[in-house]
């Protein structure tokens, strides 16, 4: 008889084995008959992106590579938004004058949540975008910043490139690293739960500007 | 082609005319019907009920009686539900290899009734005549387990002098559910007002459909609210005629 | 008002009335009826139309449903992968047997940072295993985050519905919570404005707060990942924001591959809130170096769940994914709400996960709360066979009862005995039916219907009218046509 106690992960293991044994059915291979690849054009594919990105009240500003820091400067200045926070790999060039922008550098000078609470914003790339759900995906690399960074500002202002634009979910989990972090974001935050009355903007930035590089 | 009627223990006792009509429209059909004696219950509610070791035997019995019939028809869409999802089960439960292959080599003739004449022998119209405002209920086993789509309005449209409306919330429960009824004889009823507030606003004088179960529970709350809709199973529509008014 | 309110609900299933008996109460809670039908309805209407849009709707159930069955198949291996993925990450991972030890293992964590309050994100995990009364008996204060909680637990009641959890509440229900517990005296019954006062009273928290408990929508154990899928953000405050996190997951939660994620991230948005996707989903394996947490725990919990991995039909309910579309399909959860199921899994899925956790020795009324309509069945992401699991329960539940003494005197149990003996023989049955007809002769004449009948049978006739037994039985009619 063996004394010692069995810790619970192990009783939890064996009962899972135990259980499995006497009445796991035999497992057939798993069927992916559903749509892993794009049925439309590329055209399609954005044009589709930017509608449903207008559904939920967020705007899409078409730009040519070199024009990117001159319509983030007009729209951010439309917009009445000075400070602008922005991960330490965005790209210089990027960054008009007439913003002060307030770079979140990594360990140690990282900007406080006081901070983040404070600015006007924040200006990022992005890592895919999905057209049927207007999703955008981050994996907060350098030009992407940490994850906080896109929460806590009331306004995010995301540079995509049409390339990284996909039709379907499929295509996009393809795209991704599954070592890195992932945040999809899929319209402002909501809340239906009073009354059924859909409420936009509880925690997490309300508002919404895309910049869809198309060379 | 002769065509062997399971009537179901319920329909027997309750609903003979249904059956009287399944036997009319068969043989104004040309076919010949067939009635095995020793028939009396698929198992259905004594499985449903948790009584699964009871049911076997019925099951069993079920099979034996109906080996030899070339067509089975059955005008009770959660009776054939029973026989099509759980009978190869209640087989391999019991070991029993006899009734697996029984039930496998009869799955093929079994029918609900308004399947029969649409698939089995490619029918819509039954030469009916039915001059009344008729509104069509899908019950759950015809809708969810046998799939029965459209078939029975198909053959409703073809009966002369009907007018169908559709029902709103067609495909909600009307709250039977067999013992349920009566052991959650609230939730049941609550829901019964529902189906019976959309069968009013058809203005339907008749509701129709594949079971009787389903309308025996709604004719229930509609005769005790003196609402002037009857309940008639399909059977008893297609069996009209114009001298033989169901 | 319902006969329930004021009373403090109790989604305890050990001790919750039976089903009927509850839903009896809640049945006339005409506020309760309005919000649950016009809650599901809309959830199914926007539901109906993105899977009718969906062409391969049908290809991802039956992926998703091989995926969960894969995982459960191989939970240990899969569960083992998990723990060594996220611990290579720098998380900690701890097992917990049961509700109790789960509830220790998170206490001894907070001990150690001495932490005395936590912001949590909705976990009905950490609901089932009643982790924010331990807390507070231990000087722990839990704020809930999700609005629907905060409402709640301001409010002091129990969640109705896995996705909108206080569909039960009205505005100026709300109002009044807020207005009382938050202090705000002016506060309109504005939907917008109520939600403004929770932005508000929260983000003090988030900003404050060290520590966070959550549970998870997966873990993939390929990468070793949690998965939050939420709505309001407050899950990524709580992920993002607190130096410490403890995840509360059960073991049932495991997929196999990241790549997994690309069916049921399209089918459980489209199922729970009928939205193309939900507004964020957050992926992420131990410790984000620079980013986040420092600290980040999951523990994994039993609690009964290996218990229904035993039963061959019982089992695929672990393979449910909390989407709640059952519950809004569902007919008989329409009328009754969710608190009736005493249980914090209510409707299709709790009437089959409740008893079964509790190894059938409770919650026995719940199998029997269906019509079996198979609605739930329809729209389930992973074909949960939910009718076939229910009447398995309850041939579970009758089983039990045969081998009590009690037995003997159970009028249903007669009842169904007798009608088995007469079904098996064509004479008994037809004897039978002439009994039941010279029966009713004796105390009933003409074809008027049944207004009213004893017993049992005076459950239908309560509500609905009966008609007599015909004169004749079909098979009686047959036979005589055949001597014609």
């Amino acid at each position: 008889m063996n004394g010692a106690v069995k810790s619970s992960r192990e009783r939890v293991l064996e009962r899972i084995r135990k259980a499995n044994l006497k009445a796991a059915a035999p497992q057939e291979s798993i069927p992916r008959d559903y749509d892993r690849t794009s049925s439309q054009t590329v055209d399609r594919t954005l044009a589709l992106f930017e509608e449903r990105l207008r559904d939920y009240d967020a705007r899409i500003f078409a730009v040519r590579r070199e024009e990117i820091a001159a319509k983030a400067a007009e729209i951010l200045n439309a917009g009445n938004r000075r400070r602008i926070a922005v991960p330490a790999g965005l790209p210089a060039a990027w960054r008009a004058a007439g913003v002060e922008w307030i770079i979140d550098e990594t360990a140690n000078h990282e900007l406080s949540f006081d901070v983040l609470n404070d600015v006007d914003g924040v200006m990022t790339a992005a890592t895919a975008g999905v057209a049927v759900s207007g999703s955008i995906v981050l994996q907060h690399g350098p030009t992407e910043g940490r994850r906080v960074l896109t929460l806590l500002p009331d306004y995010h202002l995301c540079v995509i490139e049409a390339g990284q634009v996909v039709e379907t979910l499929p295509e996009a989990f393809a795209r991704l690293d599954p070592t890195r972090p992932v945040t999809f974001f899929s319209g402002p935050s909501a809340t239906a739960d009073i009354e059924m009355t859909r409420i936009k903007g509880v925690h997490g930035p309300r508002f919404l500007d895309v910049l869809l590089i198309q060379d | 082609m002769r065509i062997a009627l399971f009537i179901t223990c319920y329909n027997d006792t309750l609903f003979p005319r249904t059956g009287q009509s399944v036997v009319r429209v068969l043989e104004r059909l040309g076919h010949t019907v067939e009635f095995p004696l020793e028939q009396t219950c698929c198992g259905q509610m004594h499985f449903n009920t948790g009584y699964r070791r009871e049911a076997y035997p019925l099951a069993k019995r079920f099979v034996e009686t109906f080996a030899d019939a070339e067509a089975v028809c059955i005008p009770s869409s959660s009776c054939v539900a029973m026989i099509r999802e759980y009978y190869p089960a209640l087989a391999h439960e019991n070991k029993d290899a006899e009734m697996a292959a029984g039930v496998q080599r009869m799955l093929p003739r079994v029918f609900e009734f308004s399947e029969l004449l649409v698939d089995r022998l490619g029918v819509t119209d039954v030469g009916a005549y039915f001059p009344h405002r008729v509104t069509y209920h899908a019950s759950c086993h015809g809708l969810r387990s046998l799939h029965l789509g459209d078939k029975p309005l198909q053959l409703l449209r073809a009966v002369r002098g009907l007018e169908l409306v559709p029902l709103e919330n067609v495909e909600q429960c009307c709250g039977f559910g067999g013992t349920f009824a009566v052991k959650n004889a609230d939730v049941s009823a609550a829901m019964l007002t529902e189906k019976t507030r959309a069968v009013l606003n058809t203005r339907a004088e008749v509701c129709t459909a594949c079971d009787n179960s389903c309308l025996m529970h709604m004719q229930g709350m509609l005769h005790r609210q003196f609402a002037g809709v009857r309940t008639l199973h399909i059977a008893e529509v297609l069996a009209g005629a114009e001298d033989a008014p169901a | 008002m319902s006969p329930r309110a004021g009373q403090l609900v109790q989604l305890n299933p050990k001790t919750a009335p039976p089903f009927p008996e509850a839903a009896k109460a809640d049945l006339r809670d005409t506020q309760l009826r309005r919000n649950v039908a016009r809650a599901t309805d809309t959830i199914q209407r926007k539901r109906g139309a993105l899977v009718a849009e969906k062409t391969d709707w049908q290809a991802l159930r039956d992926a998703g449903a091989a995926i969960r069955h894969e995982a459960l198949a191989n939970l240990d291996r899969y569960l083992l992968q998990f723990e060594e993925s996220f611990q290579a990450a720098g998380g900690t991972v701890h097992w917990a047997a049961n509700a109790a030890e789960a509830n220790r293992i998170v206490l001894g964590i907070l001990r150690e940072r001495d932490a005395r309050e936590v912001i949590k994100i909705k976990s009905m995990t950490t609901a089932e295993i009643g982790l924010n009364e331990f807390l507070e008996q231990h000087n722990v204060a839990a704020y809930e985050t999700d609005l629907a909680e905060l409402i709640l637990q301001l409010g002091k009641d129990q969640p109705s519905h896995i996705v909108v959890p206080a569909l039960h509440k009205n505005r100026q229900q709300v109002r009044d919570i807020f207005a009382r517990t938050m202090g705000l005296p002016e506060l309109s019954d504005d939907p917008e404005a109520l939600t403004a006062a929770a932005r508000q009273y929260l983000r003090e928290k988030f900003l404050r707060v060290k520590t966070a408990i959550c549970g998870a929508n997966f873990l993939i154990a390929e990468t070793g990942a949690v998965t939050i899928v939420e709505s309001e953000g407050n899950g990524r405050m709580c992920l993002t924001l607190p130096e410490t996190l403890i995840a509360v997951v059960g073991i049932e939660k495991v997929i196999p591959r990241f790549a997994d994620l690309e069916v049921l991230l399209q089918t459980l948005p489209r199922s729970a809130t009928g939205e193309r996707m939900n507004p964020y989903n957050s992926i992420w394996s131990g410790v984000v170096p620079g980013d986040g947490p420092k600290d980040m725990h999951v523990v994994l919990l039993d609690n009964g769940r290996t218990r229904v991995l035993r039963d061959a039909i019982g089992r695929q309910t672990l393979q449910c994914i909390r989407c709640g579309a059952c519950q809004n399909a569902c007919p008989v959860y329409r009328q009754s709400g969710g608190h009736a199921y005493g249980s914090v899994y209510a409707g299709p899925i709790g009437a089959i996960l409740t008893p079964q956790l509790e190894d059938m020795r409770h919650a026995q009324s719940l199998p029997f709360a269906s019509s079996l309509c198979g609605a739930c069945y329809e729209v389930c992401p992973v074909k949960i066979n939910i009718p076939e699991v229910l009447v398995h329960l309850r041939s579970r539940v009758v089983d039990r009862g045969r081998r009590k003494l009690s037995s003997l005197f159970d009028q249903e149990r007669a009842g169904m005995m007798m009608m088995a003996a007469i079904f098996a023989n064509r004479r008994r049955y037809e004897a039978a039916q002439r009994l039941a007809r010279t029966g009713q002769s004796t105390i009933h004449h003409g074809d008027a219907w049944y207004h009213w009948l004893p017993g049992m049978a005076g459950r239908w006739t309560e509500t609905r009218d009966l008609a007599p037994l015909p004169q004749q039985t079909f098979r009686e009619w047959w036979q005589q046509r055949g001597q014609q």
